[in-house]
């Protein structure tokens, strides 16, 4: 098959790896090969991070520059700091709710108003799903099923090479059962936000 | 914040490291494959010290050690894990010790040794090194380690390969009787790959130890003898180099050949793929003693060769001197002709961007966007509802009412380092693991400046007693902030002797480090609540005009710990009484607390942790509990 590439980003807290962990083992429950590479440490208090999940026969986890396919962006400066992994080709989905970082004050530097990185990030890529996951996150019963919200919306994206079933099965096999509807909830929203698109 | 499914399918997942049975794929970190493969090796005993990029190890062999039937401890240092795992393979035990780079240097004196005694069962010493300094004070490469020790070394490029050079390392380390480093960096721990389990065995817990002080104690006579014998092995260790399977070479009709080793191997295999170069590949996976036959062969019908590896020009020296040494003349491309940067971890398009200009051929590549938008940093900071982020405002608070000037804050590693930014600027100075009490002790001889510095809980067991004893014996003057948040906060939340849970999770007897102080004989020891501002700052104050060597132990438990999170108190800005004084924001910085476009001052609830600190701090008692 032809390799498919994931970059994930944005803030250090935000449940990013895990949800890409959940997309590679369903990857590799369909039997594509998949590799994946994570930032742990000091970037996740609070500071940006990011995950990259190549489908396909891939050595190297890294996406070479301009040549992700999707884009799966919990915050969206953090989109814009993934633009030189993007190209004309990729799909983004972005969580448009703000998280403003703490020095802006100090640093003299502004946050972009949410509308301009949206126009943005319309120039340079093929689609935008914008979308604010975390009110149809609190909307599902729960702020932090946020990355369900997102997972549910890749999943719908065109191209996504792994089943909605497959993702399905693989989050149910893992649920606590208190939380599986607000998640299958929150996963659902976001699926239909972009299918609906 | 984490979220509560991910959670779960990760504990999941570890529990799989151990519960997976033979021919299952597992899509595991290389951290966690680490275990696996030392699981099927028959581990007994695993001892570390936490660091990034190898933190995940110990966290798993915490998880899984008990169920697994072996022992597992966070020693409390590197030298420590190192010793305990060294005497354990003296006494015929499989053992593994794993470490970040620069806790190598903190075992390094024991390891130097521990090659010249050697191993009866097998040893893997595992260094997970961090090109790019993502989680590290430096990117030093620790492949220079096997030279300086004289033992062999692996160096995997995926998550698979960890798990299947565990079993070889301990077969090899067994049959050499010497440790074996294992030799990782941060993209290959913290890859995550399809990983083919194989047989569990059950590890041996208990040996014997055979006295034979000729073997097991290094003095003149008997070392020179183990040196003797270590160099006869590792010119038996160059011979096997040159047949094992995993030092590989590709062939694609090239007349150009790349040699390449861990993670570096990953982006040179992509690119030469993806544009079906005609460039051949040797992988060197046993890469020291490095295979000189093999790369005899290697080059025998090539007109250059380029070295391609992450961080220093090791193998790059290797290969010259073995043309040299069989006067081979043959262009060599890498680090030393500036082909590749000798800084910074390699990437995918480093690595096609050197091709390109080495092979003077096109290299196929995508367009690189970049954005129109200026984009504002986001360092990483501390959370909402720290402590040590009370710690820093009271300080600062304090120093500026004794009206003191120039005041030096060495500091040490941990997330208090973190203390870096403004607008607390409370770190100064930093050399490494417990360097704070070391350097301020200096400080105090050489300056009439005022000191503070800061250390950690973990940080203080680690490397902070000595140089505490030092400043107290040598009559220094300064004050010392121990920050006890009752755990190893930036790796992770692993536990310390001060906590009464050990590694294997089971009850431990706690280290007091209040009688560890009062014992050095410091004359003026008090403890805090950093939560309380104003006791806090009478006590900074008190400690700043001391004449010797203060302690004040700050203690309150790191917000991330389980069942920290949130009293239940949510704060808000009472806008009827806040006059954008920006107190808040600017001295206090605290991440839950911003000011919107109409500048008005207001509180996330999704952050806030209620902790009550800029409760203290507002001058207009204009935040309270929200009604």
């Amino acid at each position: 098959m032809k390799s498919y590439s994931i970059y994930i980003s944005g803030v250090g807290g935000q449940g990013i790896i895990k949800t890409s962990t959940v997309m590679g083992e369903a990857a590799m429950k369909t039997g594509l090969p998949v590799v994946m590479s994570e930032v742990h440490g000091m970037a996740q208090r609070g500071g940006s991070v990011s995950t990259e999940l190549k489908i396909g026969d891939n050595y190297s986890p890294i996406i070479e520059l301009g040549s992700a396919d999707l884009l799966i962006s919990f915050e969206p400066v953090e989109a814009l700091r993934a633009v030189p992994k993007i190209s004309k080709e990729t799909y983004i989905i972005l969580n448009t709710n703000p998280i403003y970082p703490f020095n802006l004050s100090e640093s003299g530097e502004s946050y972009p108003d949410v509308q301009n990185v949206l126009t943005e990030l319309n120039n340079k890529a093929k689609q935008v799903y914008a979308l604010d996951a975390d009110k149809i996150a609190r909307e599902s019963g729960h702020s932090l099923s946020m990355n369900m919200v997102m997972l549910g919306a890749a999943t719908a994206v065109e191209g996504f090479p792994i089943e909605k079933e497959t993702i399905l099965n693989s989050m149910k096999a893992n649920l606590p059962g208190k939380s599986l509807e607000i998640n299958l909830k929150a996963f659902n929203t976001g699926f239909n936000f972009v299918k609906s698109s | 914040m984490i979220d509560f499914l991910c959670v779960k399918v990760v504990i999941m997942n570890l529990k799989e490291v151990l519960t997976a049975e033979e021919n299952q794929k597992l899509f595991l970190l290389g951290n966690e494959a680490a275990v696996r493969g030392a699981l099927e090796a028959g581990v007994g005993l695993a001892s570390t010290y936490p660091g990034t990029p190898s933190s995940e190890i110990g966290d798993v062999f915490s998880k899984l050690a008990e169920d697994a039937g072996i022992y597992f401890e966070f020693s409390t240092n590197e030298k420590v894990a190192l010793e305990v795992a060294a005497s354990a393979a003296a006494s015929g035990v499989r053992s593994f010790t794993f470490m970040k780079h620069v806790g190598v240097n903190v075992a390094s004196d024991s390891l130097m040794s521990a090659v010249y005694t050697g191993v009866e069962g097998g040893m893997v010493i595992l260094s997970a090194d961090d090109p790019s300094m993502f989680s590290s004070q430096n990117e030093q490469d620790n492949r220079h380690y096997a030279r300086l020790a004289n033992m062999p070394m692996v160096e995997p490029s995926n998550p698979e390969e960890i798990r299947q050079l565990m079993g070889f390392s301990y077969e090899l380390s067994e049959q050499f009787k010497l440790p074996v480093l294992m030799r990782t960096t941060t993209r290959v721990s913290h890859m995550r790959g399809v990983v083919e389990t194989g047989k569990l065995v059950p590890g041996k817990t208990k040996g014997f130890f055979k006295r034979d002080p000729k073997r097991f104690v290094p003095v003149p006579a008997t070392a020179m003898i183990m040196h003797k014998n270590l160099v006869r092995k590792m010119e038996e260790l160059r011979k096997l180099s040159n047949s094992y399977e995993l030092n590989k070479i590709y062939r694609r009709n090239g007349k150009v050949g790349i040699v390449t080793s861990g993670g570096a191997f990953n982006y040179v295999m992509d690119a030469v793929q993806g544009n079906n170069l005609n460039v051949d590949v040797f992988k060197v996976t046993l890469t020291y003693p490095f295979p000189d036959e093999l790369l005899l062969e290697f080059i025998k019908d090539l007109d250059a060769v380029i070295v391609v590896e992450e961080v220093d020009p090791i193998m790059e020296k290797e290969v010259l001197s073995i043309l040299g040494k069989n006067g081979i003349k043959m262009a060599v491309h890498g680090k030393l002709d500036q082909s590749l940067p000798l800084i910074y971890e390699y990437t995918p398009n480093i690595v096609m961007d050197m091709l390109e200009t080495v092979l003077n051929q096109e290299i196929k590549k995508n367009q690189v966007l970049n954005s129109d938008l200026s984009i504002p940093e986001r360092p990483p900071t501390l959370c909402p509802g720290c402590p040590h982020r009370s710690v820093y405002y009271t300080v600062k608070d304090a120093v500026n009412s004794l009206e003191l000037n120039d005041v030096i804050y060495p500091t040490d590693i941990g997330c208090y380092t973190l203390g870096i930014t403004s607008p607390y600027d409370a770190a100064d100075y930093l050399l490494s693991m417990g360097s704070s009490i070391g350097t301020s002790c200096g400080f105090s001889k050489a300056t009439n400046q005022n000191v503070v510095c800061f250390i950690g809980d973990s940080t203080f067991f680690h490397a902070g007693i000595p140089p505490l004893i030092n400043a107290v014996h040598n009559k220094d003057r300064f004050v010392l902030v121990i920050l006890d948040n009752r755990t190893t906060a930036m790796t992770g939340g692993q536990p310390h002797p001060g906590l009464s849970v050990d590694g294997m999770g089971w009850e431990a007897p706690e280290v007091s480090i209040d009688a560890i102080v009062e014992a050095t004989g410091v004359k003026y020891l008090r403890k805090i609540n950093p939560m309380n501002i104003k006791k806090s700052k009478e006590i900074f104050m008190e400690a700043l005009e001391f004449d010797g060597v203060a302690v004040v132990i700050s203690q309150h438990p790191c917000m991330l710990t389980k069942g920290r999170r949130s009293s239940k108190a949510e704060l808000a800005v009472k806008q009827e009484k806040c006059d954008a004084c920006a107190v808040c924001l600017e001295k206090l910085a605290c991440t839950a607390i911003y000011k919107d476009e109409e500048g008005k001052v207001s509180i996330d609830p999704k952050l806030c942790n209620g902790c009550n600190v800029c409760v203290q701090v507002c001058p207009e008692r204009a935040i309270g509990v929200k009604k």
